[in-house]
């Protein structure tokens, strides 16, 4: 591994764009999206290595370790896994899509856009790479600051509402569990003796049962908000609503993951017991999740708010395979999460090149739209298709993993779940339906305009990767595997504890379904 | 008590306040023996350039440990921290107030002479070792005060601001004379460490302690503005000159807290067990009331003030939590303050404009394009009184709050965090006017004196850098706590 600090490089190399940017005059518009673009691309392009030099342990890479206030232990710690690596690439990614995707959309303040935006980048990369509380946290506050303002400058007519409610959600999470970090860290000095915010040194840390139901119910509220879970969902279909095309983009893609990821990375490892006492809950949260989101999308008016709220279906079935706690499960949820970054995101940019063309978003204003616009309408037919999880596409693999895992810790959820893909269906193809299809009837629809070059550049990548995910998961799944296989043996062995506590009373917990981990529990044989 | 020491007077000790008072006094005779006023930018300088000279005597004391005067004056690490932060209140201040005593056309002589000697009261507040010199400095620092909150004779609401300022200001002075009368009636000294020996030794007058504790308790809350002791801070601040009310809210707040945390956490520290539950319920009635106050305000001014009763609330908590984090943590906390409400309120004393007419919400309106970097500096600056990072605020709250939680008041963190939450919705209220409205205001033309543009320019980097590489102000923090 090359001596290169990579990870600050990615985190860092927007706030270089974002110099140059300010040094451009505001009125030269054309120079400052160039500016943006490239340094995203070039962002990007920096972050291949990530995957290709990737090796495959469990191991956390890429390291970077500076001592930052040593005075608390605190540390400029980064580092990345399995789990976060793919996280770091999507996020790279999908930021030069989305700056590519402004270029006609935002005419206003684009100075002031496009700063925010790579603030933005810089802190969602930071999110995933962060290997330390502290610095965790900052990011993870940091970026609620420019997505607060690209909702609320350059949104639709509610965004101030919406985005003083995202800022405010997401805040009210955040601050609860800044409670339970001091916690732990003070704990961690009486157990340990010494002051430390390394995440990783919280992993298997010995902490009272009592406590960490605790703790998790805080860690709970701040992932739970950003996921965002039923019932803590409301502030995302405003916030969808309201975002530019963008915004609603980055939103969907990577913002939402940051709620699983750090399921992953903190409530499992950090708070076995709980996450065990918890699967319960939390996997009817899902799939209440799963159900609501599905049949609340289909009656939606509005292409935006159905999308958005297919979101919290499609998020139901991550937290679904995340709390399954086997290692099949939760590879399919880290799969998803990326499926669902590329789908989604590229739903939202089908909406918004309908809604630019049109100024509307109500599906009953369109109608015969494939007539006129053949390349939107065969890119769009395949990111709906991938939506809904039409084998050979990636919504397929990452779905299909989810369900079996779940299938295996419980039955019972992986059926209700399974409906979630029968209504995801209805309700996609019958917007697309009513949208693409049928005839011409409102006057306005006639003279639309196909795709141009650019639009169709920056779905491609989208559809390459719907369809390389979809056909060959395996190198991503390979990438993951030791990591997830790590975690789930982190929570293993509360899981053999609490079969323990369970055993003599049997019948009745199986009757009130707290025995539900029994099958699967173990790391499943390696795929060839 | 031993033998009584032989009087020891170290002049080098006060070398800062002899310093200021100097200066303020070649000040007032500038002022009567030029009537011309034609250098009276320079007045601010003078004032400018004795704040640094006196900084830099106070920091050649860092690392140092000894009293002097009778035991009635202390040099050391807590006292030098606190004297830096109320001297760069009353610097920046001073940057600040050149442009507004232009623009209001006040006389700069006596208002550079009283900020000055509120600044004298200040360090003699922070190094006070016997409750004496602390009343004596509580004394010079509020007199000067009432006169500098009324200093705009002919704005009505600075009338009101300095008058109900001084009659509630009398009031609460004299109930803490009382409180220290009783406790010095029933341990026999007025020394800190006697008074803390005595209570020790057990055979002291317990009524009339825990009545002295309670008033002084009282009187320290009025000067801090605690809940339910803020009945004038709203009026004061709104009416006072804006610089001078973003001075209120440092640094004269910044000495009232120096000598609270000498007098519980020396005096009273035996004590501890009794009033901890006092300070707890103040802290969380103090940030609670503040920040719901705040929440309705249309008046900028008015709000910040109200936000300053908030963190006032905040600083309680590392009073309450009583340990070395939580004196670090609120000496901190009251350093990255300083920078960011004196900015706050100079960017509002500049939006204010003659008269200080423009003061609403709406008065921001656009702030945020038509001119990007006082918008930016704002914004910055809101942000970390919401104590959001990478700001110098968000890591003052998570060093306060991390010495609730180490003390084990979860509960008490639980109530700062959650008003954290609350008090961003009405910060954010002033990001919403100035950068996503639609509709213009008219403005006046905003132009900058290098004075402000330097004012601001060391706030944003004091915000900034303590938010971003916090360790070395971490560590001086840490060096001066006091150990209870």
């Amino acid at each position: 591994m090359s001596s290169l600090p990579l990870l600050s490089l990615i985190i860092f190399l927007p706030m270089a764009g974002v110099i140059l940017i300010m040094l451009t005059d505001k009125d030269n518009v054309a120079q400052i999206r160039t500016i943006a673009f490239i340094t995203a691309l070039a962002d990007f392009i920096i972050s291949l290595p990530l995957f290709f030099s990737f090796e495959n342990t469990a191991d956390m890479q890429f390291i970077e370790r500076r001592e930052w206030i040593p005075d608390f232990g605190i540390s400029y710690y980064l580092g990345i896994d399995g789990i976060s690596m793919l996280l770091v690439l999507l996020t790279t990614l999908t930021c030069v899509i989305c700056i590519a995707s402004t270029w006609t959309a935002i005419e206003k303040y684009v100075k002031e856009f496009m700063i925010a935006f790579l603030l933005l980048e810089t802190g969602m990369v930071g999110v995933f790479c962060a290997l330390d509380f502290f610095l965790f946290y900052v990011f993870w506050e940091v970026m609620l600051i420019p997505m607060y303002l690209i909702i609320g400058v350059w949104g639709g007519e509610r965004r101030v509402y919406a985005a003083v409610k995202f800022f405010l959600y997401t805040m009210f999470g955040s601050v609860l569990m800044l409670v339970a970090i001091l916690w732990l860290y003070n704990h961690h000095n009486d157990v340990q003796g010494f002051y430390t915010t390394d995440i990783l040194a919280y992993h298997g840390l010995a902490i009272d049962p009592g406590a960490q139901m605790w703790l998790f119910i805080a860690f709970f509220l701040a992932f739970a908000i950003k996921v965002p879970m039923w019932p803590f969902h409301t502030w995302l279909p405003d916030a969808h609503v309201e975002a530019p095309t963008a915004g609603s983009v980055i939103l969907a893609g990577v913002l939402l993951k940051m709620g699983t990821y750090g399921f992953l990375r903190f409530s499992l490892p950090i708070f076995p017991d709980a996450t065990v006492a918890a699967v319960d809950w939390v996997s009817w949260l899902a799939v209440i999740g799963i159900v609501y989101g599905a049949l609340v999308a289909m009656v939606q008016p509005d292409i935006k708010k159905l999308v958005a709220y297919s979101s919290v279906s499609h998020l139901g079935f991550v937290m679904l395979g995340i709390f399954a706690l086997n290692v099949q499960a939760i590879e399919g949820g880290i799969l998803q999460m990326i499926n669902h970054g590329v789908s989604t995101g590229a739903l939202f940019l089908a909406v918004g090149v309908l809604y630019e063309r049109r100024h509307t978003r109500l599906i009953s204003e369109y109608g015969g739209i494939t007539a006129k616009m053949p390349i939107f309408a065969a890119i769009f037919m395949i990111v709906t298709l991938s939506s809904i999880g039409l084998p050979g596409m990636n919504g397929f693999v990452g779905e299909f993993l989810i369900l079996l895992g779940v299938w295996k810790s419980d039955p019972f959820f992986a059926v209700i779940a399974t409906s979630g893909v029968i209504w995801a269906a209805v309700y996609m193809l019958w917007m697309f339906q009513r949208v693409m299809f049928v005839k011409i009837t409102n006057p306005k629809n006639e003279n639309l305009k196909d795709l141009n070059l650019r639009e169709i550049a920056y779905f491609a990548p989208l559809i390459a990767l719907i369809f390389i995910m979809g056909v060959f998961p395996t190198p991503f799944l390979n990438k993951m595997e030791p990591s997830v296989a790590r975690l789930v043996n982190q929570v293993k062995p509360a899981i053999i504890k609490a079969e323990k506590l369970q055993a003599p009373k049997a019948p009745e917990a199986i009757r009130t379904g707290a025995v539900t981990i029994t099958s699967g529990v173990g790391i499943d044989a390696p795929r060839s | 008590m031993a033998s009584i020491p032989i009087p020891d007077i170290n002049i080098g000790a006060i070398g800062p306040e002899i310093t200021l008072c100097v200066i303020a006094m070649g000040i007032l005779m500038a002022e009567v023996f030029s009537p011309s006023r034609k250098n009276r930018d320079l007045m601010g300088l003078v004032a400018f350039g004795g704040v640094v000279v006196a900084g830099l005597i106070t920091m050649s004391f860092q690392g140092e440990s000894f009293t002097t005067f009778s035991g009635t004056y202390i040099v050391d690490n807590f006292s030098t921290f606190f004297k830096l932060i109320c001297l760069l209140a009353t610097g920046l201040t001073i940057l600040v107030s050149i442009r507004y005593c232009e623009e209001e056309n006040i006389h700069e002589g006596e208002y550079y002479a009283l900020l000055l000697f509120t600044t004298v009261g200040m360090l003699f507040m922070a190094s006070g070792e016997d409750l004496m010199t602390i009343y004596m400095g509580l004394e010079v620092m509020s007199l000067s005060l009432y006169a500098l909150a009324g200093y705009t004779k002919t704005r009505r609401e600075s009338n009101e601001a300095s008058l109900k300022y001084f009659i509630l200001g009398g009031f609460s002075s004299a109930i803490l004379l009382y409180g220290m009368a009783l406790i010095y009636g029933a341990s026999g000294t007025t020394k800190l460490a006697g008074v803390s020996e005595a209570l020790m030794g057990g055979s002291v007058n317990t009524t009339l302690i825990a009545v002295g504790v309670v008033l002084t308790l009282v009187g320290f809350a009025f000067k801090v503005s605690a809940v339910p002791f803020h009945m004038w801070t709203p009026d004061v601040y709104q009416g006072a000159p804006v610089p001078i009310t973003g001075f209120m809210s440092a640094g004269p707040k910044a000495a009232a807290f120096a000598a609270m945390f000498r007098l519980f956490a020396e005096a009273f520290a035996p004590l501890q067990n009794d009033w901890w539950l006092l300070l707890w319920i103040l802290a969380a009635v103090t940030m609670t009331a503040g920040n719901l106050f705040a929440l309705a305000q249309n008046n900028v001014k008015r709000m910040l003030a109200y936000s300053s009763i908030a963190h006032a609330g905040y600083i309680l908590m590392g009073v309450a939590a009583a340990n070395e984090t939580g004196s670090s943590g609120a000496l901190f906390y009251l350093l990255a303050y300083t920078f960011m409400n004196i900015a706050a309120f100079a960017i509002v004393g500049i939006v204010a404009s003659k008269g200080e007419e423009r003061v609403s919400f709406k008065d921001y309106t656009g702030l945020g394009y038509k001119y990007p970097l006082l918008g930016a500096t704002l914004t910055v600056m809101i942000f970390s009184l919401a104590g959001i990072p990478p700001t110098a605020g968000f890591v003052g709250k998570f060093y306060i709050f991390m010495a609730v939680v180490e003390k084990g008041y979860i509960v008490l963190a639980i109530i700062g965090v959650l008003n954290a939450v609350i008090s961003v919705f009405y910060y954010l209220k002033l990001t919403v006017y100035m950068y996503m409205r639609d509709e213009r205001v008219e403005t006046t033309k905003i132009v900058l004196q290098p004075s402000m543009i330097i004012a601001l320019l060391l706030s944003l980097y004091g915000v900034l850098i303590i938010g971003l590489a916090p360790s070395a102000y971490m560590s001086f923090a840490k060096s001066a706590f006091l150990s209870f």
